[in-house]
């Protein structure tokens, strides 16, 4: 089982519902974040294009996170998912500063906090937080190693990107062009 | 994992929910990992939920309350059965619970100690502000007549105080969310169709082949189902139109983005009818059997070709050719979107006449992707003796002017509350009930005004807003979560409603509207007209009779009922009707004629900025709802002000920097006391700027919103008023930019 | 024009507007840390090589800094540490691939050995001394017996320290300026120059001081001909690696760099040294200071820059 998201960036409007659910679901602190949204532009008005992607840690499946901890907080889990046991993490800051992504960061009490796929919920059988509220249905969320998941079967139809492969993460986030 | 999977357990737990308040978990035990971080599986059906319906802002989603394992309001989460949501509410909707958890909140009843304007209160008892209010309002009853007291209201709690201010002769209740916001084309499309659009509108976009946007911004614009539905639209791969100076979200995501020029937008409108009618593109049928007028108006279109638009709105003629045949080929499946904010130019009326022509044109008023036929259920009133007589309306106050407004218009009532505005009639008291006015009405100079001659002004909110440092007696209201409300009860393709229940005890010493209105009536003797000993026992009364009860709505929150008005579109068994005085769509508007009024849709110039001087462009963005939201620290964290934006161009001009701060300056000298932040975008043209409304704030009770970002509202000191129905046009205003900080330089 | 922004406000303390997760501590115990592996790499290579007589201050004095210094190293990394409730769970396993893990490891190595080698030096060095403990004349003994062992250890643990300093950065390819192989040699040379500038100051003897003199100058022109190929290969590189290098060529730390890393810790102190060989006389306090102050300020713009170096808006 290989957990990943896809993002159709031609339908995100860009209204954080997202983030702000995440930060409910998950008990974000307040000025934290697990995800972010990033608005592109291009181009001369009126010739003008837009990209919007909402961005989260991309559980990557070759993660440099997961290869730097020096304790072993940093790790895989369900489904691929890369997560972090606080109380092994020690905040040595080591794995913020090797993902490509700056997807994680210092939670106020100390041990580094990022996106979990909401795996508390996905282990029950519901979608992420983010997933679930999306007004736009932009988010896929589900099992790539499964050919007939909708998530693969979204990636077989449109065309993706995934961002900073040259870093050789193996990112498990597929933004739909 | 798959998809499958989540549906199953997904109806599992949605078949589980119907069975009570209190849902047990999955019976898993936490994972290690869960109890490492001390939290349980958070699974959605385990904790207490109860219903509510979102009141950040007017589309009302109802949804669920959870709490925590410690008891505390935790996440909103939509329900999946309301049509106005979905089970998906917007990121306001979502971070509703901040509203609950600010700090700032109005926390008791204040009585006036200084001068309006300043913050200057004590505290007082409920008892003590309702005796002050009752008192003041039974004075000004007997010496002006109580129709002097307007009710100036924008939410729920505005139906119980509704009945506050009937019961106390007055009928002057409006909402800046008539004359400010969509009351130009309820009038126009009541001219033409003989039916208003209300809200939701009545659009039906999850079947549309082709949707256009004229300066409605859906997706920064959050109204909830119709992003939905336009999302699923895009999926389809239907065809979206965008009308927009501004390169909107949504222009983004258009097959046609038309960059028109401000304030020319019924030149194109006017063009594209041209287009369809000498092309034959139109739904001859519809028209020949539907509606009247059509020879005037196809002799009045005929100079309207698309070379004469381009020359005013800057369109490619070929592209107005182009959209044109995009929206007759997706005809009757397609909308021509009527907008929601409508008052721009003071020309409104008549640019939403051309809208709503246009879709007469193109056979979508009642069809399949163009506009349904929304229905209401009727909801039982609690018995209560008659309203006693008016002595003077709102209508008769206003006279000849405004002679297509619909409602009482909050603009009429601030003017009529200046002396001398009005022969032999001002109002003498306002009570206020979450709007803030200060930032909702143009021209603010005026409000105050207003407000210094006022005998009382009473102000319910719940946040320390502008408003509350003008009023004489400031009443707390506890959030939408801590309390009950009436059933939430719109016009949707199903008739369906919704319940609003306190999920926690208000905080503070605040109540809510309901008890406000009816404890206030004790205090004045009408006591009679809320005959009921609680709001339990007043929604059971009327749910009861709807077939349901309160007991029910608690545990499903959202009820549908079957349509009772026949098909949700125009059938053989469901033949049109129009409720205009010719009983057909009147493109030619007789009503207009007589009134005075051009009978069909003219084109006016607007003026354009001065030297040096940028159109002041506005509109909402999609995590903030008006100046409500701004002090949110859920919503806050999103986007903690607004930015001024600014084309390259203009950049260039004024050697800008990104992220530089500048203070914004009006034609009539109003400046902005705060600066605000320079973006630099290719998404605005250079003749505005752009900034989103609700920032900007005054009130330093606003820890996070205070002096954040600019305020448009500071900067509207013009307003376009529309003859026909009195709407404000907000969109005539310039501005330039000071980079020195203009209270520095006064005092230097 | 080409915007690109977050729109929803992200400001995570310490991750935004750049990344600042690493402050004063950990540039300083990655300086710590090298001066020790250098000190310690001299005085193990130069006794198994049997140079006792001749660099008695790379072999005897030097190191007794050492244990000083690894202390205040590890401290300055535990102060960094944002959970350090938890700061043993470092020692409950070790990561192959994680450098941090090594770091936390070979620190534990080495420390106690640079203690175990001053020990057996004490008596020699000071005259006089005797241990409190009977127990510990036995242990000393024992060590004094196998120090060519102890060497051995400690050669390579030094190494490994030494190298550990420079691959710790290099190992996070995820800040385009750390991404590059050339961060690890150029650490270890830093380590071993200003290992040898504290042997240098702490020479008594000319030939002593001079021998360093001629190491470090070696080591300098090392340094110089890594700085000079980082920065090509950054600009034969990426566009992130280009944006990194350019930091240093106009940007942000340009000065820092150029000034306190190149010019002041490099070139000039290599000019001393030269002079110095030609039979000038320089006080050995200035070249060695500056030495040092360049390698503190190598890692500190390093340490700063690659933070603000970045993939992604
Ligand atoms: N997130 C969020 N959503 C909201 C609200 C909110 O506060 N926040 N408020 C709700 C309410 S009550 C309303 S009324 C609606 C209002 O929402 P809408 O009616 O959709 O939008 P406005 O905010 O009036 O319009 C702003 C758009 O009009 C464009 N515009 C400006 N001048 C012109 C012009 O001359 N011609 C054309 N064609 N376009 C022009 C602007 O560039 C901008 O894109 O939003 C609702 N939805
Ligand atoms: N300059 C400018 N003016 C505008 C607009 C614009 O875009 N620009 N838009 C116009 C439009 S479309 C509209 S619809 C109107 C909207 O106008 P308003 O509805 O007046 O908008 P807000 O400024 O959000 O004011 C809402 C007030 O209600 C309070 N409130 C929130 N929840 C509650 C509650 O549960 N109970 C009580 N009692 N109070 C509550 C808030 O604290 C706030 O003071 O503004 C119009 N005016
Ligand atoms: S909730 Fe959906 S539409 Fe909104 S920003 Fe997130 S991904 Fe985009
Ligand atoms: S995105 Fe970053 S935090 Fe997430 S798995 Fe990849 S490297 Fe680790
Ligand atoms: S901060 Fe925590 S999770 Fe990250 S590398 Fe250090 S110990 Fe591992
Ligand atoms: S999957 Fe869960 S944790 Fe990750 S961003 Fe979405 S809501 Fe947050
Ligand atoms: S659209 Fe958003 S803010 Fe408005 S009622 Fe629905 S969830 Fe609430
Ligand atoms: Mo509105």
């Amino acid at each position: 089982m290989r957990l990943a998201m896809a993002i159709d960036t031609k339908k995100c409007v860009g209204c954080s519902d997202c983030v702000v659910s995440c930060q409910t679901e998950n008990s974000v602190p307040i000025g934290y974040c697990r995800d972010w949204i990033v608005e592109v532009n291009d181009g001369t008005y009126p010739q003008l294009e837009m990209e919007i992607r909402s961005e989260r840690c991309n559980q990557c499946s070759n993660s440099p996170c997961v290869r730097c901890c020096p304790t072993g907080a940093s790790h895989y889990d369900y489904g691929g998912i890369v997560l972090v046991t606080p109380h092994k993490c020690i905040g040595c800051g080591a794995c913020i500063s090797s993902c490509p992504y700056d997807a994680r960061y210092p939670h106020p009490k100390g041990y580094v906090d990022k996106c979990t796929f909401c795996v508390h919920r996905v282990k029950e059988g519901l979608p992420p937080a983010c997933v679930a509220v999306c007004p736009t249905k932009c988010l896929y969320f589900g099992d790539t190693d499964d050919q007939r998941s909708e998530i693969s079967l979204v990636l077989k139809k449109r065309k993706y990107k995934r961002l900073i492969p040259e870093a050789g993460t193996n990112p498990n986030l597929y933004f739909l062009i | 994992m798959n998809r499958r999977n989540f549906i199953r357990i997904s109806t599992l737990g949605a078949g589980g929910a119907m069975l009570g308040g209190i849902m047990s978990g999955s019976g898993k035990e936490p994972s290690l990992l869960d109890r490492l971080t001390g939290k349980s599986p958070t699974d959605d059906f385990k904790y207490l939920r109860t219903p509510t319906y979102c009141e950040v802002c007017f589309w009302k989603c109802a949804g669920w309350v959870y709490k925590n394992d410690q008891g505390e309001i935790w996440k909103i989460i939509g329900n999946e059965i309301d049509p106005h949501c979905n089970g998906r509410l917007c990121p306001r909707g979502t971070g509703g619970v901040g509203m609950y958890y600010d700090q700032d909140r109005l926390k008791t009843p204040m009585i006036r100690t200084g001068e309006r304007g300043k913050q200057s209160f004590k505290r007082a008892s409920w008892d003590e502000a309702l005796d002050f209010v009752a008192k003041k309002l039974d004075h000004i009853g007997k010496k002006y007549g109580p129709e002097t007291v307007a009710l100036i209201t924008h939410g729920s709690g505005g139906k119980i105080l509704t009945t506050l201010m009937k019961a106390y002769g007055s009928d002057s209740i409006a909402g800046p969310s008539y004359a400010q916001c969509k009351g130009p084309r309820e009038a126009a499309f009541n001219l033409t169709f003989g039916a208003s659009l209300e809200s939701p509108e009545p659009t039906d976009i999850r079947n549309t082949k082709c949707l256009v946007l004229i300066g409605s911004h859906l997706g920064e614009n959050m109204h909830n189902t119709q992003v939905q539905e336009m999302a699923d639209a895009i999926d389809r791969g239907a065809c979206i139109i965008t009308v927009d100076p501004r390169f909107s979200t949504v222009a983004g995501k258009s097959k046609f983005w038309l960059p028109i020029k401000p304030a020319t937008d019924i030149a194109l409108l006017l063009a594209w009818m041209n287009v369809l009618i000498n092309n034959n593109w139109y739904d001859k049928e519809y028209i020949e059997k539907y509606a009247s007028g059509f020879d005037k108006l196809k002799d009045y279109i005929q100079p309207f070709t698309p070379e004469w638009a381009y020359g005013i709105t800057t369109i490619d003629p070929v592209k107005i050719h182009d959209t044109a045949k995009e929206m007759a080929n997706a005809a009757p499946a397609v909308i021509i979107h009527p907008g929601r904010h409508v008052t721009w130019y003071g020309d409104d009326t008549q640019r939403s006449r051309a809208i709503a022509i246009l879709n007469a044109l193109l056979g979508s008023w009642g069809r399949r992707g163009g506009f349904y036929l929304a229905e209401l259920k009727a909801i039982p009133e609690y018995p209560h003796p008659p309203f006693p007589p008016v002595n003077k309306s709102w209508r008769d106050i206003l006279g000849d002017q405004y002679p297509f407004a619909e409602l009482p218009l909050a603009n009429a009532i601030v003017d009529g509350s200046i002396p001398g505005r009005l022969k032999d009639f001002q109002y003498r008291g306002w009570i206020v009930n979450g709007s803030n006015l200060n930032m909702t009405m143009p021209d603010s100079r005026k409000t105050l005004e207003a407000i210094q001659n006022l005998e009382l002004l009473v102000v319910i909110d719940t946040m320390p807003m502008e408003i509350t440092g003008w009023a004489d007696v400031v009443l707390p209201e506890c959030t939408y979560l801590e309390r009950y409300d009436v059933l939430r009860n719109d016009h949707n393709r199903e008739p369906v409603i919704a319940l609003r229940m306190p999920a926690a005890e208000p905080k503070y010493d605040t109540k809510p509207d309901w008890w406000i209105a009816k404890e206030l009536a004790n205090k004045m003797g009408l006591g009679k007209y809320f005959d009921w000993k609680n709001i339990e026992e007043f929604l059971d009364y009327k749910l009861q009779r709807m077939g349901s009860s309160l007991k029910e709505m608690k545990k499903i929150g959202v009820k549908k009922y079957a349509r009772e008005g026949g098909d949700l579109y125009f059938s053989a068994e469901n033949p049109p009707t129009y409720d205009t005085p010719s009983g057909k769509i009147e493109l030619y508007s007789t009503q207009l004629e007589q009134a005075g009024f051009d009978p069909l849709p003219r084109y006016t110039t607007h003026e354009e900025p001065p030297e040096g001087y940028y159109r002041l462009n506005y509109g909402r963005t999609q995590s903030h709802t008006f100046s409500r939201t701004s002090n949110n620290p859920n919503l806050s964290a999103i986007m903690p002000e607004n930015a001024v934006w600014v084309n390259p161009k203009v950049a260039a001009n004024w050697q800008f920097k990104d992220g530089q701060d500048v203070w914004l300056k009006n034609q009539d000298g109003a400046i902005t006391p705060f600066p605000a932040k320079i973006r630099i975008t290719e998404r605005i043209r250079w003749d505005s700027v752009y900034i989103v409304h609700g920032f900007g704030h005054t009130s330093q009770l606003l820890s996070r919103a205070y002096g954040k970002g600019v305020s448009d509202a500071a900067l509207i000191t013009k307003v376009l008023i529309d003859p026909v129905m009195g709407g404000t046009g907000m969109r005539g205003n310039f501005v330039t930019f000071l980079t020195e900080n203009p209270d520095k330089e006064v005092k230097a | 024009m080409r915007e690109e922004l977050i729109i929803s406000g992200r400001n995570n303390p310490m991750v935004d507007p750049v990344l600042n997760i690493w402050h004063w501590q950990i540039p300083l115990y990655l300086f710590l840390g090298g001066v020790a592996a250098g000190i310690l790499f001299f005085a193990s290579l130069y006794f198994i090589m049997g140079r006792e007589k001749k660099y008695p201050a790379a072999i005897k004095w030097a190191p007794f800094l050492t244990p000083f210094l690894l202390v205040i190293g590890l401290g300055a990394l535990f102060l960094d540490l944002n959970h350090k409730a938890f700061f043993w769970q470092l020692y409950l396993t070790f990561r192959i691939e994680s450098p941090m893990s090594w770091g936390a490891w070979i620190l534990m190595v080495i420390t106690p050995l640079s203690i175990v080698w001053c020990a057996t030096w004490i008596k020699e060095l000071k005259p006089g001394w005797h241990w409190k403990y009977p127990f510990l004349d036995q242990w000393e003994a024992f060590f004094k017996k196998h120090r060519l062992i102890i060497a051995w250890i400690m050669l390579i643990s030094a190494v490994i320290l030494g190298v550990y300093t420079g691959i710790l950065l290099s190992a996070f390819n995820a800040r385009p300026l750390w991404n590059t192989s050339i961060l690890g040699p150029l650490f270890f040379a830093s380590s071993l120059s200003t290992g040898a500038a504290v042997i240098m100051l702490m020479a008594k003897s000319h030939l002593e001081r001079n021998i360093f003199s001629r190491i470090d100058l070696i080591l300098i022109a090392i340094e110089m001909f890594l700085i000079v190929h980082m920065f090509m290969g950054f600009q034969a590189s990426t566009q992130v690696q280009i944006d990194a290098a350019n930091m240093f060529l106009g940007g942000a730390y340009t000065e820092v760099f150029w000034i306190f890393v190149v010019i002041i810790g490099l070139l000039v102190p290599a000019i001393l040294e030269i002079l110095e060989l030609l039979g000038y006389k320089i006080p050995i306090i200035i070249t060695s200071s500056l030495i040092l102050t360049g390698g503190i300020f190598l890692r500190f713009v390093i340490v700063y820059a690659g933070q603000a170096s970045r993939y992604l808006y």
